[in-house]
């Protein structure tokens, strides 16, 4: 890329948070969005001009914050609680053009634990199910389950909010 | 609320652009820095590399340009901000302010090569409230047939103000074009005519 780097760090900045908070909670994104963004700079000049910059960078951000959910899981810590049902950053984070949005994180929130980290991880963090495992311990096939009981739950809590949405006034 | 979240998510984003600034220089990525600053001349765009001052930029040549041109000929490690370039502001207020005569930060010509480069070397022995003829800069280059090539040189100085360009006039006493247009190479001249009249020092030619 021969592009000045100023110019993506102003392009895709907020995406690149968005993806940290999502994966790991407000405190720890700015952590993984520093080491994101300072690999990409060193790796910049080498990266061929036509590869898609912010799917690379989004790419990087799951590593980087895979390996700090991998050092967690060593260290038995939970994925952040406070940030998780309650924590109003992870609210903030994610792209939300009205309540509704809101209300799908709240939704998220009152999943059980695993299946609430196995969809973020997996749906909004993009990851693998064999890194979601990593993660949330278990096998793979454990993690997909999490995840697709997580979904299923989600569609029947959000189902009726869903419906009213559409009397509500979408055409 | 949305308004307020936003504006905490740029403060943010703004806090962790300083971080990566800072940790982008301690680990030898910064290549190149850069600021635009607002100017008696219009606002500037200074950048400089780890050993001196790259560019500088009248907003008339286009700092977008100007930008796309230091990431592909020196490094598309580019960033905005950073400790390196405060010399070089203080320098430049001090300036535009009349207390300054010479420029003492280092420059990096390396986007300039061959006589082009000789050239905008030679222009600090042009002194401060002086003018000198095309002519007469490519007689001190030791060519004093490229009066041309010298015009072509002075259009192309990459660090225009600490490389005194537009000390260089036409033979008929007439400012003669200027990178950062005519009006900004006249109040240059005039400012370095009136701050070498004040009692702060004498002419020195």
């Amino acid at each position: 890329m021969d592009r000045p780097f100023e110019q993506v760090v102003r392009a895709h900045g907020a995406t690149v948070l968005r993806v940290c908070r999502a994966l790991l909670g407000a405190h720890d994104a700015d952590d993984a969005w520093s080491d994101t963004f300072l690999a990409a700079l060193r790796a910049w000049p080498s990266l061929p001009p036509d590869v898609n910059v912010e799917a690379w960078l989004v790419t990087v951000a799951r590593r980087k914050a895979l390996d700090e959910l991998r050092r967690r899981a060593r260290h038995a810590l939970p994925v952040d609680p406070a940030d998780g049902a309650l924590g109003r950053p992870l609210v903030a984070a994610l792209t939300a053009p009205g309540d509704r949005d809101l209300d799908l994180w709240d939704a998220l929130g009152a999943l059980p634990d695993k299946q609430r980290r196995a969809v973020v991880l997996h749906h909004i963090g993009g990851l693998p199910y064999a890194d979601v495992a990593d993660v949330v311990g278990g096998s793979d096939a454990a993690a997909r389950r999490a995840g697709a009981d997580g979904v299923a739950a989600l569609r029947r809590t959000y189902a009726r909010a869903a419906v009213d949405g559409k009397t509500g006034g979408r055409p | 609320m949305t308004t307020t979240t936003a504006t905490t998510d740029d403060d943010v984003l703004r806090g962790l652009h300083a971080r990566l600034l800072a940790d982008a220089q301690r680990e030898g990525l910064l290549d190149v820095a850069y600021r635009v600053v607002p100017s008696p001349v219009g606002d500037l765009l200074i950048a400089a590399g780890e050993s001196g001052v790259l560019r500088v930029a009248f907003a008339v040549q286009d700092h977008d340009a100007a930008l796309a041109e230091l990431a592909a000929r020196v490094s598309p490690r580019v960033l905005e901000g950073g400790r390196r370039l405060d010399p070089v502001l203080r320098e430049l207020d001090e300036y535009f302010a009349g207390t300054r005569r010479e420029f003492d930060v280092p420059v990096d010509l390396r986007l300039l090569t061959g006589f082009r480069r000789e050239v905008v070397e030679a222009l600090p022995r042009v002194p401060y409230g002086a003018t000198a003829s095309y002519a007469a800069v490519a007689a001190l280059t030791g060519r004093p047939a490229a009066v041309r090539a010298v015009g072509t040189a002075c259009a192309r100085n990459p660090v225009p103000l600490l490389l005194p360009c537009h000390r260089v006039v036409r033979s008929d006493g007439s400012a003669g074009r200027y990178a950062g247009g005519e009006a900004a190479k006249a109040a240059l001249l005039r400012l370095e005519g009136a701050a070498a009249l004040s009692p702060r020092g004498g002419r020195q030619a």
